[in-house]
């Protein structure tokens, strides 16, 4: 990273912990900030929290890893979770996972080269009744068969 | 008001009742009944206090009493009337008069369940594991009956083992979570490097991005190994290398021993705390085949003269020279940990470390130096081992600049609980050995020395010699017992007052010689934010040891250590150092014959320079 680069955001990682409070218990919002903003928490990000917390790097490293929707390594500009909890699985999510696959040419866990969307799985989003369901970005979409959900996915810029 | 742990966040931190100052007062004292037997105890205490005190035995595997309550693994539960699930007993602070089962079927079943579960997960055989007979794990399953594996048992190991440190050994397919290393690492010592990392099944024991050991700023102090219940971390041992050195009758093979591991050897072998073996030990060590066995307080002593000149040079400096680039005050540099935090955390301050090399790199330095000479042995043919305390000295004979005599100085840091080990492969029972001496030409050390084990005991020694050249008279305190070094307090401060002095220190006339002593890394912090503060610019001296208790205290110590064992190996030292004939580090013999045979120049001279002498590298705390 280059130093302009590192300054830069290091004066926003301090916006941030001038919004939030420097306290520890503030530590969760500005990573989500953060994560917001960048779709990832940098090392360097992470040990500039850490610095403006006075706290380990490593505490910051290990709430990241406790939440899934906070993460260390860049990932694409669109999140697409699809639920695999049991009521989703019954509904039909293995087809809308297979259609979802295809039409992308990846599998979960990764992102397509034009760094479009990443795929990942989630657990239940409470929307058992409604399965299967997904969720793009903020945005959960229910009731969904391998057509509506390839078409979703379509319109995601 | 008890000290809060920050550190967790306050919707999760277990419920610590203070306990009234006066026990007399009304509710000071609360009833309660254990099983059948009604008892009472101050307001606050812990369940599990309250039972260890009426002699009922709880399990327990995430308590530690060297760290804040946890309250993760769930081990000690027991049944309070009128609650409607277990409550743990170490996080249970007794308010209202409770009636508790220790011992009921539910309690039984739900233990032995806690222990399964752990079993279903562990990984490895105890007969091939260095915990064999000293782990709390394989306890608690021998407590409980375990018979068989209830949840099954894995037979693959579910991590790698992390051997990238030269300290410390992760192997983290035998972590039982009971974050113990954590509350070590981050509570007690204030370095941070490990947490727990991902969530559920996945979680595991980690560094800053799962990275290996030694490429974060560890600063191998050990202290996680010696609260680690199981075999999960481990020291590098190295004695296989040495049984190679022994057997081969090409190498002269050298141990020197430093005081800490002789006031705690005795431990391994099933004897009380606070007994030394150093006679005992010797005779042990040359049954084994080691060559020559040497007392590492000689090169202590070596330490204090040179440690103790750079002082004087310093204070001549600043005082007399104006030199405004020498720094006061003079920081200790024996303690290769705390070295390595310094280095990490506060790298714009490596100036104020005295230049000395610990005791151990010096022994090196002089064995593949002077002694290969004086001996006629080629020192390509002469391999070096230290008995140490300390997992860091392992590291530090590591360290690329350690290399002055022209070989790798110490070719191996061994800890107390190795030795203990090999002495016990060679089929001795080291309680039993006859006593000996060191042997010549480095026999003798002073009981100066000696006391560097504990806390305090490096100033104690630096102020006998100090005080005795400045002024020409034994320092002021009775028996040469500089008390206000001694004790177990975090930071210690006192001052002597220099008066009278000799023709050549007569700018110190007067001068109040101020020194700090702090032990352990968290009491280190504290030190350097006083000296970032300001509030050292006054004092001339600071000892720092990175381990709670110092050496004695140190992460290559016989597992447990507590408070308690602790206190009993310094009583041991400072028992022991009474003894000693010579109690002044510039009295010893042989250190005035190495000056005049060797380091002809005097202390701080060129060759000592070259060879007892180091420099430091700017770590820093940031990793990419
Ligand atoms: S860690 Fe303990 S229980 Fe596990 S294999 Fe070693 S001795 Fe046995
Ligand atoms: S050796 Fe010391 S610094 Fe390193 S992980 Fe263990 S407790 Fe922390
Ligand atoms: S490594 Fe040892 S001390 Fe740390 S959590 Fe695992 S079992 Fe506990
Ligand atoms: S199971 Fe998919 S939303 Fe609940
Ligand atoms: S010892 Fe009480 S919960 Fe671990």
């Amino acid at each position: 990273m280059l130093v302009l680069e590192k300054n830069a955001l290091s004066d926003e990682i301090e916006s941030f912990v001038n919004q939030y409070g420097n306290d520890r218990a503030s530590l969760l919002q500005i990573l989500q900030a953060i994560q917001r903003k960048h779709k990832y928490v940098s090392d360097f990000a992470q040990q500039e929290v850490a610095r403006l917390l006075n706290i380990h790097p490593v505490e910051v490293y290990s709430v990241i890893t406790f939440y899934s929707f906070l993460c260390t390594q860049p990932k694409g500009r669109n999140i697409v979770r699809l639920c695999r909890t049991i009521s989703c699985d019954m509904a039909g999510k293995d087809a809308v996972e297979d259609a979802v696959k295809r039409e992308l040419g990846i599998s979960f866990g990764e992102t397509t080269k034009d760094k479009r969307i990443t795929l990942e799985y989630t657990n239940c989003l409470g929307m058992c009744d409604q399965g299967p369901a997904m969720l793009v970005n903020e945005k959960v979409y229910t009731h969904l068969d391998p057509e509506t959900a390839v078409n979703i996915l379509n319109e995601i810029k | 008001m008890v000290k809060r742990d920050i550190r967790i966040p306050v919707s999760q931190q277990p419920l610590v009742v203070d306990k009234p100052k006066d026990t007399s007062t009304i509710g000071g004292m609360v009833s309660i009944q254990i099983n059948e037997k009604k008892v009472s105890v101050p307001f606050g205490t812990t369940i599990l206090e309250a039972c260890k005190q009426n002699q009922i035995h709880i399990p327990t595997l995430c308590h530690h009493p060297d760290l804040c309550i946890a309250g993760v693994c769930r081990i000690c539960v027991v049944d309070v009337e009128g609650m409607r699930t277990l409550q743990t007993a170490c996080s249970f602070p007794v308010t209202t008069p409770i009636r508790i089962n220790t011992s009921t079927p539910m309690v039984r079943k739900a233990r032995r369940h806690i222990i399964d579960l752990l079993l279903s997960e562990h990984y490895g055989e105890c007969y091939s594991c260095f915990r064999n007979g000293n782990c709390e794990l394989q306890a608690l399953a021998k407590e409980y009956g375990v018979d068989g594996y209830t949840f099954g048992h894995t037979d693959k190991p579910g991590r790698e083992v992390d051997k990238s440190s030269a300290s410390v050994i992760r192997d983290m397919s035998k972590c039982v979570l009971c974050k113990r290393c954590v509350r070590t690492c981050i509570d007690l010592q204030e370095v941070g490097v490990l947490e727990a990392i991902d969530r559920g099944h996945e979680t595991h024991i980690g560094t800053f991005l799962d990275k290996p050991l030694a490429d974060v700023i560890c600063i191998n102090c050990g202290q996680c190994i010696n609260r680690c219940p199981t075999a999960a971390l481990r020291a590098n041992d190295p004695s296989d290398e040495i049984w190679n050195a022994i057997d081969n009758p090409k190498k002269h093979v050298i141990i020197q021993t430093a005081p800490s591991p002789r006031a705690a050897i005795g431990e391994e072998f099933g004897v009380e705390p606070g007994h030394s073996f150093t006679g005992e030990l010797n005779t042990a060590l040359r049954r084994i085949g080691f060559d020559k066995v040497f007392d590492t307080n000689f090169t202590a002593d070596l330490t204090i003269i040179e440690e103790g000149t750079e002082l004087l040079n310093r204070l001549k400096k600043v005082i007399v020279d104006k030199d405004e680039s020498v720094k006061l005050p003079q920081f200790t540099s024996c303690s290769p940990g705390w070295v390595k935090f310094i280095e990490h955390f506060y790298p714009e301050y490596l100036d104020y470390l005295s230049t000395a090399k610990s005791p151990q790199q010096m022994f090196g330095a002089i064995m593949k130096t002077f002694y290969a000479k004086e001996a006629g042995i080629d020192p390509a043919d002469i391999v070096t081992v230290a008995l140490m305390p300390c997992a860091a000295k392992k590291f530090e004979c590591n360290r690329p600049e350690m290399t002055a005599s022209g070989y790798k100085d110490i070719d191996y840091g061994l800890t107390t609980r190795e030795m203990a080990k090999m002495i016990k492969e060679a089929g001795i029972h080291l309680p039993e050995m006859p006593k000996s001496h060191f042997d010549e030409p480095f026999g003798d050390a002073s009981g100066a020395g000696l006391i560097f084990g504990a806390t305090g005991g490096v100033m104690e020694a630096a102020l006998r010699t100090v005080y005795e050249l400045v002024t020409g008279r034994e320092v002021p305190f009775d028996n040469l017992v500089i008390e206000p070094c001694r004790g177990f307090d975090g930071v210690k401060q006192a001052s002597v007052k220099l008066e009278k002095c000799v023709e050549k220190f007569k700018f110190l006339e007067g001068v109040e010689l101020k020194f700090v002593v702090a032990h352990g890394t968290a009491n280190a912090k504290k030190v350097m934010e006083m000296l970032r503060r300001g509030e050292l610019n006054d004092v001339h001296f600071v000892e720092i040891m990175a381990c709670p208790g110092g050496c004695l205290g140190g992460g290559g110590q016989p597992i447990p250590t507590n408070i308690d064992i602790r206190k009993k190996r310094a009583e041991a030292i400072y028992e022991e150092e009474k003894s000693l004939p010579v109690r002044k580090s510039h009295e010893n013999p042989h250190i005035n014959y190495i000056y005049e045979k060797f380091l002809t120049e005097g202390p701080c001279g060129h060759l000592s320079h070259k060879l007892l002498h180091t420099h430091y590298t700017k770590r820093g705390k940031y990793i990419s």
